[in-house]
Order: structure tokens, then sequence, then C-alpha cells
């Protein structure tokens, strides 16, 4: 564990799209980081059964999906392609299917490079099954065990970036989301969710080393990107979704304590604010992330990215073609634009990231603390912390200051049922107790902890 | 009747503490358990229902109310019971087998108690056999069923049929929801509802038991 204690980057200038202060180089010769924004594909199986019936219909999709996606990326001449294997739970219970598919993908991958000349990239991202069962158990079990496999079949069959979307926390945090209930929010993120994240990443990084690949990184994408959801369909405020969104950096920063060098995962929308804590470069999405998702940050998600993905989206047929293949030209032409940009020198990425900030920022509160200025703001507060906790109510009330300053300086626009929830959740957290001890002996008695194990979290 | 006014209030604001004192000093004073629910509980949640539809009150403003009406449901369904009252309708809920969403099923349960419905929630990743078994126990009229994966939702369709199979598909109406699920879908599969929206999926229970 190496804590940062500093930023990487201090400079809203320097949190730019394609470059960071620590690129990573892939074996096929990708500078992630580097100067160059990738596309990084990502798809899954159209409504159907996985199961041992189906896996002869499962490969020939994933035949299908690498086949069509690189033949196009190729065509395209882009520089390089990131290709992202999410698995689905059933990949992940029987490893040898998921280890399977992995080399499905690689093969096409490698015809591709020797047809066409394509370099690439496959980053693994197992499902975290420990959920199936619940309450979940988090460090052993037959869930645990399958997905670990899954993790060292996958890195040892080629697979060069270890990700996965962690869910250490969230038997509290669904329901704090929709209780509006921040302090179980920092209580499931920065208590339960920074252990989990340790004890993982850890594991993590020996596979990593044992096949020499690398901890690419992990998401909050069940926590922030739930709330995200919810307040997209006005289930929850915006602002409150927002003030999440900052508090998920502090758990995911874990994993790059724990060894993890990026691209960050994608669907990690706090990747700006941890780009600036690490350096790391950070895979985003946003507009083109719409066939999984929709989110008010299409635009500004790309500000900071090193790659750039659409999320997910089905192997379905539309008139362009496979989704997949039309999704990798979508990114493609993303990428270029940005890589003009950079190519064109200093000023012209810097007017590209304003654009690309401004037209989203002032729109939405969620979007306004992923602007350069707000995550510098909130990843300062995060590495001046003594500790996850303190770190999270840092994090959560300089959101609530920067929102707060940007409504009243009638940058941000927020609907007035919004605002009483600024006041609440300020109040809820400058009330928290200073001593984290304090807090989990009150959130014990809060919180349902028949959820969760409580072992598995060191409490 | 200023007392009762103050039950329909203490629901509309989530007042459950206000709720259950207000409940304890009417039946004290010897009002009818079922005329506190049908005139003043359902009113004050339907209005709640419409808020959050005409986005005036968020999920978290809601429960609330839910759970004031339930703390002073937990003191009259004894008493409705006794006299043979009955709920709106029993219903059996859950995320289907392979599936861990439980959002919108949890919202879902929170408004159809809300609705006056006696919800027997099951959980997430739940089986067919599990289904058709709370069905049977449960004496359900609704199983209300849940996905959020293109790869899960046709586990639907399994319920359906292992309903079909243990001969109790006749007597319980089936409802589905959840992101990838639309309208044709739940007719191709059979399904006798389907609600887009988790305030909806109240009124669609009420009028498939109508």
């Amino acid at each position: 564990m190496k804590p940062f204690k500093s930023l990487a980057i201090t400079s809203p200038a320097e949190l730019c799209f394609g470059v960071s202060p620590k690129p990573l180089k892939t074996r096929d010769g990708l500078t992630i980081g580097g100067g160059i924004v990738y596309p990084e594909l990502n798809f899954t199986l159209p409504a159907m059964f996985v199961d041992a019936n189906t896996m002869p219909e499962v490969r020939q999709h994933y035949r299908d999906i690498i086949t069509g996606a690189c033949q196009r990326a190729a065509e395209l001449e882009t520089p390089g392609l990131v290709v992202e294997f999410e698995t689905l739970p059933p990949m992940t219970e029987n490893p040898a299917w998921g280890i399977e598919l992995t080399r499905i993908l690689l093969e096409g991958m490698a015809e591709a490079r020797g047809r066409y000349g394509l370099r690439s990239v496959l980053r693994i991202t197992p499902n975290d099954t420990r959920e199936m069962e619940r309450p979940p158990r988090m460090r052993s079990g037959q869930y645990y065990e399958a997905m670990m496999q899954t993790f060292d079949g996958c890195a040892a069959a080629g697979a060069e970036l270890l990700s996965i979307e962690s869910v250490g926390g969230k038997e509290v945090h669904d329901e704090a989301l929709m209780n509006g209930d921040i302090r179980a929010v920092i209580f499931a993120l920065c208590v339960l969710g920074v252990r989990d994240m340790k004890f993982l990443w850890t594991e993590l990084n020996k596979i990593a080393a044992k096949h020499g690949v690398h901890c690419a990184g992990d998401t909050a994408c069940g926590f922030g990107n739930t709330a995200m959801v919810l307040a997209e369909q006005k289930m929850i405020p915006r602002v409150f979704a927002a003030v999440v969104r900052a508090i998920t950096a502090v758990r995911t920063l874990v994993c790059y304590e724990c060894g993890a060098v990026g691209p960050g995962k994608d669907c990690g929308y706090e990747n700006p604010i941890l780009k600036a804590i690490t350096g790391f470069p950070m895979a985003m999405e946003g507009k083109t992330a719409a066939c999984a998702h929709l989110s008010p940050v299409g635009n500004i998600a790309a500000a900071a990215c090193d790659t750039w993905s659409n999320e997910s989206v089905q192997n379905l047929k539309l008139l362009g073609g496979m989704a997949p293949t039309c999704y990798v030209e979508q990114l493609i032409y993303d990428c270029r634009l940005m890589n003009q940009a950079l190519a064109d020198g200093r000023q012209a990425a810097l007017l590209y990231q304003k654009w690309m900030v401004n037209s989203d920022a002032s729109r939405d509160p969620q979007a306004w603390v992923l602007s350069p200025e707000s995550a510098i703001a909130i990843a300062q507060s995060i590495v001046t912390a003594p500790g996850p906790y303190a770190a999270g109510k840092a994090a959560a009330l300089t959101a609530v200051r920067l929102l707060r300053n940007a409504h009243q300086e009638k940058r941000l626009a927020l609907h007035p049922r919004e605002l009483p929830w600024l006041d609440r959740i300020q109040e809820t957290v400058e009330e928290l107790p200073s001593a984290e001890a304090d807090f989990i002996s009150e959130m014990m008695g809060a919180v349902d902890t028949e959820k969760f194990v409580v072992q598995d979290y060191e409490l | 009747m200023s007392e009762l006014k103050q039950l329909h209030d203490a629901v509309l604001n989530g007042d459950a503490k206000t709720a259950r004192v207000v409940t304890e000093k009417a039946l004290a004073d010897g009002v009818e358990p079922l005329k506190m629910v049908q005139d003043y509980m359902m009113p004050a949640m339907a209005e709640v229902g419409r808020r959050f539809e005409s986005n005036e009150y968020f999920v978290p403003e809601l429960l609330l109310s839910a759970r004031a009406m339930k703390a002073a449901l937990e003191l009259l369904r004894p008493l409705l019971v006794a006299s043979g009252a009955k709920s709106t309708g029993r219903v059996v809920i859950g995320t289907v087998k392979g599936d861990l969403h439980d959002i919108g099923k949890n919202l879902v349960t929170a408004l159809l108690e809300g609705g006056g419905f006696e919800v027997f929630d099951l959980g997430v990743n739940v089986s067919p056999e599990q289904f058709v078994m709370a069905v049977k126990e449960k004496g359900a009229q609704i199983v209300a069923m849940s996905a959020l994966r293109t790869t899960t939702m046709p586990a639907m369709k399994t319920t359906l049929d292992a309903l079909n199979q243990a001969g109790v598909r006749g007597q319980v109406k089936v409802l589905v929801g959840g992101a990838p699920i639309t309208q044709t879908y739940a007719d191709q599969i059979g399904a006798d509802g389907y609600s887009a929206s988790a305030a909806g999926a109240v009124a669609v229970a009420k009028s498939v038991l109508a």
C-alpha cells in the first residue's frame, strides 16, 4: 500500500485527454496516456442464456464481434485498439468458459495484427460474482475462488490489463442511495469498500506479477453510476449523485495504492479525480456509452480520457452493421478528433478540452464535479486527508462547496428542489464523528449488519 | 377527524413516529381500522405516488412515506385480519435467477406496500422453483419479476413455464419489469402485465386483479 499524499497533476490545463504523467506501455507497443487517445471497445451478448448448451453460439458471437470490430478498426487506421472483455456471471462462475472466450478474442486480435498490422491490447474484467450469494462472502467461497481462477486463467492466456467492477460495500450502498443517506454512503464506500479494495487488489496484484501483466484499475460503477442512473431517472437528487461521485474516488483510489497502473476502468466517472491524484492514464466513457446507459456527462467525460469507450453494446444487427462494429467506428472518429487536437499543439488541445467541459458542466451538478478545476479540488481534499474516512468526508464537503458556489455565481443550473439537499448533506457530514472508530461504532448500530459478512470487512 | 387528518399528513410527509402515535390514539378512540386505511392512509400514499410521478418527490421522500404507512399498518393489520378485511392483494416479488439487481425491485415493493398490497420479497437471483414454492406457501395472487440484464430476462419465461408445470399459473397474475423488458417481450412470454416505471407497477397490479 502506497498512499498518495500529493497530486500528480495540479493544474486544470494539465488534466487533459491523451496525456498522463505516467503512461502505460503495452506488449504490442501502445503507449496509453502518451499523447494518443485510443478507442476502447466493450460488447456483450444479445438476449440469451449462457449455459453449456448455448456455449457454441456464445463462442460464435465473440468470434464474429472481434473479427468485425478489428477489421473496421484497421480500415479506419486507428493507431491502436483496446478491447475489453467484461465477462457475464456464468463465464466467471465457470472459469473455463471465461478463459476460452478470452483466447477466442486474443486469437481474433492476433489475426488482425497479422493481416492488417492492427495493434491492440485486451482488458479482462471478470464480473464480480461474489454478490451472487447473500450476504456475499468477499474473501472465500466458490464464487470468490472461481472469480480469481478466471483472472488467473485469462491473464495466463494473454489478457494484459486486469480490471473489475468490484462490489465491496454495495450491500449497504444501494439502500443508502434509495434513502438519500450520505452517512451510509460514506460508510459503504470509505469503510467497507476501502477494506474490500485493499484485500482484493492485493490479491490481483499477485496474479498480475505472476503473469507479467498489469493491474489496470477498478471502478465504483455499482455505486456512483447507480446513483447517476437513479438521478437521471429523477429518483434521487442530482446533487446527491454528484456528491456520491466525489466520494467514490476515495474507494477507487485504493486499487492504485495497491499497485494498479491504469488505464482505469471506463465506467469509473470518478477517473478525472484519480488521474489528478495518481498520474496514471484513465479510460472514460460518455456519449458513446448511451447504448448502455444515459448520462449527463457525455462530452465532459472525454476531457481527461486516455482511452475512450462505449461501456457495452449488445451484438445486434444495426443498419450500419453489427453494433460492436458500428461502435468501434464511432469511438475511432471521436479519438481521431481528440488526436488531431493533440497533434495541432497544446493550445488546440486545451481549446477542445474547454469545449468538452463547457458544453456539459453548467447543465448538471454531476458534470460540474468532473470539470478539471473541480476534479483537482476534490483530489486535493482527498490526498490531504489523514485516511479514507476523513477523505470521504472531505470529498463530500468539497463537492458541496463547489456546487453551492457555482450555483450562487450562476454558473451551474440547479432545480429549486435540489437545493435543500445541499444543506442536508453538508449538515450531516459536518456532524459526523472525527474518529473513524466512533463512526464505525455508530454505523454498525444504524445499518443492517445482516446484509454483509462483518469479518470480511475486518470489523 | 383532525387526528385522522394528522394520520394522512404523517404518511404524506413521511413521519413514521407521528403516524404510529396517531394510529394508536385513533384505535383507542374506537376508529375503525379499515376506515383509517381506506380513507386516510391510502389516499395519502396515492398523493405520494402522484408527487413522485410528477417529480415533486424523490425516492427517499417516497420511502419515508412508505415507512410511515408501514408503521401504522403494523398496528392495524392484525385487527384488519381479525375483522376479515382483505389486503388489496398478495404479491411475491423477486429478481430472476442469475440477476443481482434489486433497487428497482425494492422500489416496486415499497410502492406496492404503500398501495395496500401484502408483499413477500424473495430477494435477488430467485430460481423458478423458489417462485413456485412462494406462490404455494403464501397464496399469492401476483408474481412480480424483475430483470436488468438482457442475458437474465429469459429467466422470466423459464419461471412462467415453471408456474405452468406446477399447475399454479392459473391462480396468479404475472407482472414483469426492468430496464431491458418491454411490453412486446411481456406479451411474447405470456405475462399478464408490464410497467415501464416503478410507480406504474401499482396501477398495473391493481388492474390485473380487477
